[in-house]
């Protein structure tokens, strides 16, 4: 049987997570299809028949999809889906947000967030923000599975050349309207795939002060995260929130600003290659997963590293 | 209006938690639990709907062993007018709560049901979704602001790009995110009333579901752990490191 994956996208491109998640999709067998659901999204339909593994493309182009509203895009998917053997997404907030109730329609229970697969019906995820890691098996019939994309790597984007198939069935909800959206925008990569990300905490004292980090992430081409507590100070804006109910982020270098590391924070950037922490309290817990430990004023600190990348 | 709100009980957010030896499951004897955050989120949101006048009854559910009444009696403490749990031995799996909710959301027919965004210790996001597709009513998923007008919903969501605004027709289902509200701390006096506030106990097999879960667990263990690493005197060390030692510069 086929697996049916579902892309995540803006309508103008693919997001980089649904070439991660192909990954783990190949992962439980080999006859790959991809939904792409949006408004005026022919091009990502292009984009993603050129991804390697993919035999067939789905293109839902309709104005009812156009802004991923999860009652649509689950009923969708739910006429779709029924002879797949897996439907698997991202774990983005798109994916959160219309994977259960696919799930639920299908009246199978859900598998969220994998980070690895193990077999075709096994697989291992995190609990307990992170503390611990569940090998579970799933026995539903269709199995409907989100996945954490930091823990995979990206099919190769080019090199396939699968049919695209126009759907035209419309599934559009009355009970629910698109009223607006705030979409922070920044020339800085993507947090969730950055290569470098440096983040601010409390430490960082107001939103003035990212500016610092900013001067830094300039130098590096890093993408700027926070914690928690930044965010709710209102800092920074809630999508450059890390952690276990914020983005999940591994890049190769995480930099940790006046972070005290918290397990909630750790969750959330802990799978990162090398971890480095500045922070002026040497007992903080960040240090305890930082490969580098600088105790230092981040506000010397910070302007004495944007001199050094110089 | 009446509102649901839908409350679990978890480990405390700062407990952390360890793996038994047998990677059977972590251990949860003798830690302290306590009402999902998410979910004190949900019930603090109802209560301030009920102080604005919007809402006339807030009911708290919660689905578990026994000892799910004391997450029940601190929501009663929070505000909450009334309860009812759902006794099972076994927390059932996010379908399974699911399918209890919608039940319970025929029987009480409220015109808002707030559950919270995620629980802490199975991190699933699925039950409010799941929810709202069984009972066709419409979603407000990772809410940070809700506004009740008429027979519509305003929810604004945290979403990966920034924050989208949607409007639902009610009755609706709002999950909620961390920035909702700053839940408030039940008072000496509205603890001692909350003993008194009626909590109706029923079990699934009297609401018609079955509990049971196709998702097994087959092994539960820590992660792997991080090393922890070295201290730099200076910046300069840090930056001689990074690009000759791990070489990421
Ligand atoms: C349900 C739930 C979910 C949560 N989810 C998340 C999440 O996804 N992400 C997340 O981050 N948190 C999350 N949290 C919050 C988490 O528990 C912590 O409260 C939060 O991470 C703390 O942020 P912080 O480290 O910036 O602040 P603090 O803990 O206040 O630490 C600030 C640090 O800055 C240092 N500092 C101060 N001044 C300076 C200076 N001048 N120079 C250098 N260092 C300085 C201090 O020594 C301290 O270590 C969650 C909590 C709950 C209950
Ligand atoms: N056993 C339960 N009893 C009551 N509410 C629950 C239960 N499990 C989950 N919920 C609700 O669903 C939300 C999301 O949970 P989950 O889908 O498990 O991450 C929680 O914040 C609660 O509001």
């Amino acid at each position: 049987m086929s697996i049916l994956v579902v892309a995540d996208h803006d309508n103008k491109a693919l997001n980089p997570a649904t070439l991660k998640t192909l990954t783990a999709a190949q992962a439980m067998g080999d006859d790959i299809h991809v939904l792409v659901a949006g408004e005026n999204c022919a091009d990502v339909a292009n984009e993603v028949a050129k991804a390697a593994g993919v035999s067939k493309v789905l293109l839902a182009d309709n104005a009812a999809y156009g802004h991923q509203l999860a009652e649509n895009l689950s009923a969708l998917v739910v006429s779709l889906g029924k002879s797949y053997s897996h439907i698997v997404a991202s774990a983005t907030t798109t994916g959160k947000n219309f994977m259960p109730r696919v799930a639920v329609l299908l009246d199978v229970a859900q598998v969220s967030d994998i980070i690895a697969v193990e077999s075709a019906d096994t697989f291992k995820r995190p609990i307990y923000a992170g503390n611990a890691i569940a090998t579970v098996k799933c026995d539903e019939a269709i199995k409907v599975i989100t996945v954490r994309s930091t823990a995979f790597d990206a099919v190769a984007a080019e090199g396939g050349s699968a049919t695209v198939e126009s759907i035209d069935d419309v599934f559009a909800s009355d009970k629910v309207t698109f009223v607006g959206e705030q979409v922070a925008a920044s020339e800085r990569p993507d947090l969730s795939a950055a290569r470098v990300v440096i983040s601010g905490g409390r430490g960082m004292q107001n939103g003035e002060n990212f500016a610092l980090l900013e001067k830094v992430a300039d130098k590096l081409g890093a993408a700027i995260g926070a914690s928690r507590a930044a965010v709710d100070a209102g800092f920074v804006p809630n999508d450059m929130q890390v952690g276990q109910t914020g983005k999940i982020v591994a890049p190769e270098l995480y930099i940790a600003v006046g972070i005290s590391g918290a397990i909630q924070h750790l969750a959330g950037m802990k799978d990162s290659k090398v971890i480095v922490a500045i922070n002026k309290d040497e007992e903080a817990p960040i240090f305890s997963v930082a490969d580098y430990g600088l105790v230092a004023d981040l506000f010397e600190a910070l302007p004495e590293l944007e001199k050094a990348l110089s | 209006m009446k509102i649901l709100v839908a409350v679990k009980r978890v480990i405390d957010y700062n407990v952390k938690v360890r793996v038994k030896a047998d990677q059977s499951d972590v251990d949860l004897s003798n830690v302290k639990m306590a009402l999902n955050p998410f979910c004190e989120i949900a019930v603090e949101e109802a209560v301030r709907l009920k102080e604005q006048g919007t809402a006339e009854e807030v009911v708290v559910v919660s689905i578990g062993p026994k000892s799910c009444q004391e997450q029940i009696r601190t929501a009663l403490a929070l505000g909450a007018d009334r309860g009812i749990h759902v006794e099972t031995d076994e927390m059932p799996d996010s379908l399974a709560v699911a399918k209890i909710l919608n039940k319970l959301v025929a029987e009480e027919a409220p015109q808002l049901v707030i559950l919270g965004k995620q629980s802490i210790d199975s991190d699933n996001n699925q039950t409010g979704q799941m929810l709202a597709a069984l009972s066709d009513m419409p979603q407000g998923t990772f809410a940070s602001e809700v506004k009740v007008d008429g027979d519509k919903v305003e929810v604004t969501r945290e979403v990966d790009g920034g924050l989208q605004t949607l409007a639902l027709s009610l009755p609706a289902i709002v999950t909620t995110d961390l920035r909702l509200n700053t839940p408030r701390y039940a008072s000496l006096p509205n603890i001692m009333k909350a003993k008194r506030k009626p909590l109706d106990v029923k079990t699934p097999a009297d609401l018609g579901v079955e509990t049971g879960s196709k998702i097994s667990v087959l092994k539960v263990e820590s992660p792997a752990e991080r090393s922890a690493g070295i201290k730099v005197a200076d910046v300069a060390e840090l930056v001689e490191k990074l690009k000759n030692e791990a070489k990421v510069l």
